[in-house]
């Protein structure tokens, strides 16, 4: 497991894998919204946290084509799926090392976002905090959504197109969350638990979605 | 022999269906069946609708109650039709629950649209609004975003039949879905109104609006058989006339 990890990671930090791929192009969707809504600093504020996380959203859902169909052109696939481990667990692993390569940069770079967007540091770190608990179930989710799409010649679209209404419940608490930290009536930790519930919840569903579909479509 | 004893009695009869020949008997006589019924009840549906007292708050805008709401009815259940038949596709192979989750996902479509176009209809006069972002419009909005994914899908691969699996899977995975819209008015403060029919004490409706609308959802649900089983056949005939095309295409290599 922690090979395929590492395995992962080297590849995504080779050249033309793409790491910072992800934070470069959540750098351009922060740039464009100010273009798109005007340069108006409160506007900007009360909207930071939805640019971030639809940010966040989009740079995770663009590497998904790429999850298993690169393993399928070479053959390591096959090598992948007739392990003895359980394919649900390489499943996982693969949507944990994806989550690390376009997640966690992500949450890594939102102080320098939100500075940008004019964010307070309260919210801030609930942004960080929520991105932190949601983005895996993106991941997660994916991983099924890019198993069903293994096959597919032309899957890039089509992922995006079934991977987001699922994701929607993720967008939903994760911004009701920071909106609970930021003004006062509104609770923050009911949200955010169920946020981290949907993330535990996806991480069995998502990998066992992932691996029937993959054994299936071993040939 | 073998195969029939490893599963149980009831089970076996649907494995007299997964053979088409069969199936296409058994549809020819249940869509005539299931159209005359439809017929005579949208008949007595319409004509109990039409006779309907006013509401005394909302005058005849409440007869789109009677399309509306079986139409967000039939727009669940066809997911879960389909979520079934992902369940025999998956776990059993079963040939036709394939056939059948690929013909209902249109249909399923079609109602989710009705229930949102005839919902933004009511809610004009109503609300004010044609649309609002609350939970069950949204939740519905997005039910039938994944209708068209899965459509979407199923039209994907140059094979029909490798789009078994991927759409089985992609079916159940989003059906976590219904049971948000079913009680998203409970979970969150909604523009939208409560249940008032499906509720463990008696429903809150009035007698006089009750029976037009039952009648009409059970109409709607012979015509989704009715439509169900009809495209079900189509899909049957038309792999047929895939399988004969490329037995002649390799005839004359």
């Amino acid at each position: 497991m922690t090979g395929l990890i590492k395995r992962e990671l080297r590849i995504a930090w080779r050249a033309g894998g793409g790491a910072m791929t992800g934070v470069l192009f959540f750098l351009a969707v922060v740039t464009v919204f100010p273009f798109a809504v005007g340069p108006d600093t409160r506007l900007l504020t009360a909207l930071a946290p939805a640019i971030l996380w639809i940010g966040a959203l989009l740079a995770s859902l663009l590497g998904l084509d790429r999850m298993f169909a690169q393993e399928r052109e070479d053959g390591s696939l096959d090598v992948l799926v007739m392990q003895s481990h359980p394919l649900m667990l390489t499943c996982f692993t693969k949507a944990l090392a994806h989550w690390m390569v376009s997640g966690l940069p992500l949450v890594l770079a939102t102080p320098f976002f939100g500075i940008m967007l004019n964010l307070s540091p309260l919210g801030i770190g609930a942004t960080m905090a929520t991105l932190l608990a949601g983005t895996p179930a993106i991941s997660f989710i994916g991983a099924a959504g890019a198993a069903v799409a293994v096959k597919l010649p032309r899957g890039g679209m089509l992922i995006s197109v079934l991977v987001l209404p699922l994701v929607i419940p993720v967008l939903v608490f994760g911004i009701s969350a920071i909106t609970g930290a930021m003004s006062d009536p509104a609770p923050f930790t009911a949200p955010f638990l169920l946020l981290c519930a949907i993330t535990l919840f996806t991480s069995v569903l998502g990998p066992l979605a992932a691996s029937i579909m993959l054994r299936h479509s071993a040939d | 022999m073998s195969t029939e004893t490893a599963f149980p009695a009831n089970a076996a009869n649907l494995w007299g269906l997964a053979n088409p020949t069969r199936f296409m008997a058994f549809a020819n006589r249940a869509v005539p069946l299931f159209a005359v019924l439809s017929v005579l009840l949208f008949a007595a549906g319409l004509y109990l609708s039409f006779n309907a007292p006013q509401d005394y708050q909302q005058g005849y805008t409440v007869l789109i109650m009677f399309i509306h709401v079986p139409a967000a009815w039939l727009a669940m259940m066809t997911y879960s039709v389909m979520c079934v038949s992902a369940l025999g596709s998956i776990v059993w192979r079963h040939p036709l629950a394939d056939v059948s989750l690929r013909s209902a996902a249109p249909l399923g479509a079609v109602f989710t649209f009705l229930s949102l176009i005839t919902g933004s209809l009511w809610g004009k006069p109503m609300w004010g609004t044609w649309w609002e972002w609350d939970a069950r419009m949204t939740s519905v909005l997005i039910l039938l975003i994944i209708y068209m994914g899965l459509i979407a899908l199923a039209k994907a691969f140059d094979e029909p039949a490798e789009a078994a699996q991927p759409l089985a899977i992609m079916t159940l995975v989003g059906a976590p879905l219904l049971p948000i819209i079913k009680w998203s008015v409970d979970w969150w403060n909604t523009l939208h109104q409560p249940a008032s029919v499906s509720r463990l004490e008696a429903p809150a409706m009035a007698p006089e609006f009750l029976y037009p609308l039952l009648t009409m959802a059970l109409a709607y649900m012979a015509l989704f058989f009715m439509l169900h089983l009809m495209a079900m056949r189509n899909e049957v005939l038309g792999r047929r006339i895939r399988a004969m095309k490329l037995r002649a295409a390799r005839r004359k290599q």
